[in-house]
């Protein structure tokens, strides 16, 4: 199996950590002048989606984990696994409850997302930073009501419930920040 | 691919006041200015210092990790105190506060010792900041008992080890030997709590690099660092004249080096010679320049002092 070593260490990278496959997200070199250099690092397990602090001796070497991240269209959810396929290979994948966590929200068939595989099954989906969805469900807009400050709740095709401007009704589309869940913007037809 | 500098062009400026004052500092004080070569046939040995080894004929020669031996070599010469700014190199040394090429300012004063260095270095940092800087000073010994409560003249490995899992998360502290749980500790834990210039001086035996050992507490060697805000900007010494004790640390260093499965380093034969035809009592310093213009400007990175970094 290919390993890194602390010298190779950099945010992205994927390693194996007490049997699970975790991505490094922050690395930092720490040595006095002449003394003992350490790696101090921030680690993401990518199964359970925790962040660690890990302090390595520089030098040492770390099982790099078999993990890749692929672009994939999702397709559909039979109510226990969801659907997505790679739009080059026509290859698909089933991933669990637990590998698509909160992405679910964002799913809509067609639209694409990155799926990451390890030892080529999912373990994690992550949608797009701006999705575009439909309302499907909301509180009737005050004609009008244009100017900033009050929100309402609506719930979108996906599922998700996200805060909008009191104008806007259902059957309307708005693009939506999936990292913080805001609304960003009306989308014209 | 960006072609431009690194740093801001008044950065570049400020490098270049400092250098200047720097050089009429040292000359009003009576140094000389001195350029040792940067690719020497010898290197440190030190254990925790690789170097990078440049192909040349059918020996390697080693780019300097800093000027010390060809420096030592001029004093036994009789060039009596010496300065030189210059390039050092160190292999793998990347990340916020290091580049494997750095510059340093490094002095040698002929007849002085640790204790006079240190107030020296108090005068040249608050001329090159232009303004009054305070400096503090404690003990190795003091900033461990008075940061962790730690006796480090009393304290067992095993209790060493078990403090550095406690007090440095997702710590493996098995592994590690005596010196690299204090320098764990230190860098991880006592450092990031540090304000301000701060003097740490007699540094544990083990630790002694070119030191002396002191005359009145073989426990300790006539080291000294110094950090501003916890970052390492200076490590100086009273220096070890001694040619039979410096050759046994080489060889002990070279040891370690063996047991960690390291590149083996010759031992500078030319130095350990200097030293046998005799140096004059002296101290001397190395100060990270790059590190002092972050401090001076109060800048984060050494990113944004390097010229280029690319």
């Amino acid at each position: 199996m290919a390993s890194y070593s602390t010298n190779e260490f950099r945010s992205g990278l994927k390693i194996m950590l007490d049997g699970d496959p975790c991505a490094i997200i922050e690395n930092e070199f720490v040595k006095p002048g002449k003394g003992q250099a350490f790696n101090r690092v921030k680690i993401r397990n990518l199964k359970t989606g925790r962040v660690l602090d890990k302090t390595f001796k520089s030098g040492e070497s770390v099982d790099a984990a078999d993990v890749i991240d692929v672009d994939m269209q999702y397709l559909y959810s039979d109510g226990e696994f969801w659907h997505f396929m790679d739009p080059e290979t026509y290859e698909q994948q089933a991933a669990d409850a637990n590998a698509v966590g909160e992405a679910h929200l964002w799913l809509k068939a067609q639209d694409s997302c990155e799926v990451t595989l390890y030892n080529g099954s999912p373990i994690g989906v992550t949608p797009p930073n701006f999705v575009e969805l439909e309302i499907t469900d909301t509180d009737p807009g005050l004609k009008g009501d244009t100017a900033q400050g009050g929100t309402k709740p609506a719930t979108l095709e996906s599922g998700a419930v996200i805060k909008v401007p009191l104008f806007l009704e259902i059957g309307e589309r708005v693009r939506v920040d999936t990292r913080s869940g805001e609304y960003m913007s009306r989308v014209k037809k | 691919m960006s072609w431009q500098p690194c740093a801001k062009l008044e950065v570049i400026r400020e490098r270049a006041r400092v250098y200047n004052q720097t050089r009429a500092f040292f000359n009003n004080r009576g140094y000389l200015e001195v350029d040792t070569p940067v690719l020497m046939p010898a290197t440190n040995t030190d254990a925790n210092i690789d170097s990078i080894a440049v192909a040349h004929n059918e020996r390697p020669l080693y780019l300097q990790t800093s000027p010390e031996f060809a420096m030592k070599r001029l004093l036994a010469a009789g060039s009596d105190s010496i300065f030189q700014i210059c390039h050092a190199f160190r292999q793998g040394e990347s990340g916020r506060l290091h580049n494997p090429e750095f510059s340093l300012l490094e002095w040698y004063r002929v007849g002085y010792d640790y204790r006079q260095l240190m107030a020296e270095i108090e005068l040249l940092i608050t001329t090159l900041s232009l303004r009054r800087c305070s400096f503090s000073y404690i003990s190795y010994k003091d900033l461990f008992s008075q940061s962790l409560g730690l006796d480090i003249g009393e304290v067992t490995l095993e209790s060493l080890r078990r403090h550095c899992r406690q007090l440095v998360p997702g710590t493996d502290a098995g592994g590690l030997e005596f010196d690299q749980c204090l320098d764990l500790l230190l860098s991880m834990v006592i450092a990031p709590s540090m304000q301000g210039y701060q003097f740490v001086y007699d540094y544990p035996e083990s630790q002694a690099a070119l030191a002396r050992i002191n005359l009145h507490d073989s426990t300790v060697a006539e080291r000294f660092e110094l950090f501003f805000d916890g970052i390492e900007l200076a490590n100086g010494f009273s220096e070890l004249t001694d040619a039979a004790q410096q050759r046994s640390r080489f060889e002990l260093d070279t040891k370690i080096r063996g047991n960690r499965g390291l590149p083996r380093y010759e031992i500078d034969e030319r130095l350990l010679a200097a030293l046998e035809s005799g140096l004059e009592d002296c101290a001397g310093v190395a100060v990270g320049l790059d590190r002092l213009l972050m401090v001076i400007l109060g800048l984060d990175s050494i990113d944004e002092v390097l010229t280029f970094r690319d």
